[in-house]
């Protein structure tokens, strides 16, 4: 709540993510509403965090793809020393998910509570994208919550 | 296989006092801790001419201050594991003749942040495209994240994950510098301020300022010093991945495996020859990974394992003896704390000491499960 003639207290912004070369593709993709993610056209393992070289076997003849957007949720926290941006938020979960190609990355959970009750391990999850400054970030909800 | 010639750690002692320390400059700890350990090995420092430590303040800094000219230099930053690994790259460097005598320092004004760098993450880092945004604040929020994966997949119990705080309680309670000696329930854990779920206070490490130095050389003069020799008997380093959401498995640690399996190889030795051991604990699950990577208990069991009373004192396995991270100290980079009391359990002179210790390892952990490099240190030579 805010004081009568002084300012209201700022909450300062949550991170937001630059882009590099390297991961612009999936940073557009993320605009575009898709999870863009990379694949290798010589083994066809798919990858992620991007970079020009598949980890799988070595090649760089990779390719960017859209993966489906489904997913399951692999492990988290529920984080209650907020970073900082996240102050206003309560506790919240700081999850790693499995895509449905394969690969896990970080994210959060929206459209459920973020609570132990509420987080089941494995359960199924679909992207959706939360504007962040110039960024729209990858984040999962659970399926059939009616995105 | 072991390797020849042996190394030894010749010199090994900490800063004069751990815990809050706002009078003393990370490079001071540095200093302090150097000082101690070539008085503790009876060497001077016209006697170094090798240096190992992490930026910052780096090998350079940390030389020029002491006055010494190193032959040969490692600034080996791969997280609190890193002293392990200068130990590792010690011996090799003393094998080829690179140095003779090798100085490791290890100064963090971890909790004051005196002379400290800040923590850097920039928003186009890997970090910090791909998981900063998501809210992490530093390790409690991140090294925990596998636990709840390995709790489902293997049945390790919230209590069994609390008793890992309480055994090592037990340790320091024996431990004058133990910055934690009062004796803790699980209860007493379960009650703790939750941090990061599931995780509570009482089952994070501590976070301090203090340093700690290792004198490292060759075992052709193991009879020149005041303390007894303390063999490098084996040695390994190994990686697993430098963010937690893309560690390998999150049910085991890849890097603790791969760098035990090399040390006890070189050393020629199995579990059943372990009279000690130091597992780094940053969080409770930290040494419940590290006993199944190195094979002391089956998979899925080293909860029990511990709860049991396996590991605190009277156990068969005595386990982070000084109190660990989580009741000792934790400046930020713990490694150089675990070695320190591997080498006092062998040497005979620990505060919790263990009867007849011939063989102790010491696990490090670097970043989070991102490295980790292990030792196996031993009363004589092979």
């Amino acid at each position: 709540m805010s004081t009568p003639g002084q300012p209201a207290r700022q909450t300062p912004a949550k991170p937001v993510p630059e882009p590099t070369p390297d991961t612009q593709p999936f940073w557009d993709g993320c605009a575009a509403g898709e999870l863009r993610i990379q694949r290798c056209r010589a083994c066809g393992k798919p990858y992620f965090y991007p970079r020009p070289v598949c980890p799988e076997c070595g090649s760089t003849d990779v390719e960017w793809f859209t993966a489906s957007g489904r997913a399951t949720l692999y492990s988290y926290v529920i984080n209650h020393r907020p970073a900082r941006g996240f102050e206003d938020d309560g506790p919240y979960a700081i999850a790693v998910v499995e895509l449905a190609e394969g690969p896990r990355m970080m994210t959060n959970l929206v459209g459920v509570p973020n609570t132990p009750e509420d987080l089941i391990l494995d359960m199924e999850l679909q992207v959706t994208f939360e504007r962040r400054g110039a960024i729209s970030l990858p984040v999962f909800a659970p399926a059939g919550a009616g995105q | 296989m072991s390797r020849e010639p042996g190394v030894i750690i010749a010199g090994a002692a900490e800063t004069n006092a751990l815990g809050k320390l706002p009078d003393y400059s990370t490079l001071q700890l540095h200093i302090e801790a150097a000082v101690n350990a070539v008085a503790d090995a009876g060497l001077s420092m016209r006697d170094i001419d090798g240096i190992a430590t992490v930026n910052a303040p780096g090998p350079v800094q940390v030389a020029h201050a002491l006055g010494i000219t190193p032959a040969y230099m490692d600034g080996t930053a791969v997280g609190g594991t890193s002293f392990l690994l200068h130990v590792r790259h010690a011996a090799a460097a003393i094998r080829a003749g690179y140095a003779s005598t090798v100085l490791i320092t290890h100064g963090e004004s971890g909790r004051s942040r005196v002379g400290a760098s800040p923590f850097p993450r920039g928003a186009s880092s890997m970090p910090g495209q791909f998981e900063a945004p998501y809210g992490t604040a530093g390790p409690t929020s991140a090294f925990t994240i596998p636990v709840l994966r390995y709790m489902k997949e293997y049945g390790l119990t919230h209590e069994q994950l609390a008793y890992v705080a309480v055994a090592q309680r037990k340790w320091a309670a024996r431990n004058p510098r133990a910055m934690f000696r009062d004796l803790i329930t699980v209860d007493d854990v379960l009650a703790s301020r939750v941090v990061a779920w599931p995780f509570h206070l009482l089952e994070c490490c501590l976070v301090t300022d203090g340093g700690g130095a290792l004198v490292v050389t060759s075992a052709e003069r193991a009879a020149d010093f005041r303390k007894p020799a303390v063999h490098v008997l084996g040695t390994g380093e190994s990686m697993d991945a430098p963010v937690i959401s893309q560690m390998a498995d999150f049910t085991e640690s890849k890097a603790f495996r791969l760098a035990g399996q090399a040390a006890f190889a070189e050393a020629g030795i199995t579990t059943t020859d372990v009279k000690h051991l130091m597992v780094y604990d940053a969080f409770a699950h930290v040494p419940i990974y590290g006993l199944e990577a190195l094979g002391f208990t089956a998979k899925g069991e080293a909860g029990a394992f511990i709860a049991d009373g396996n590991t605190e004192p009277g156990g068969r396995l005595p386990l982070n003896t000084n109190g660990g991270g989580l009741s000792y100290t934790h400046t930020g980079m713990y490694g150089m704390f675990a070695i320190q009391e591997g080498v006092r359990q062998v040497r005979g002179e620990a505060a919790a000491q263990v009867p007849d210790v011939d063989i102790s390892v010491v696990v490090g952990n670097g970043g989070m499960f991102a490295t980790s490099g292990v030792l196996v240190l031993g009363r004589q030579a092979h």
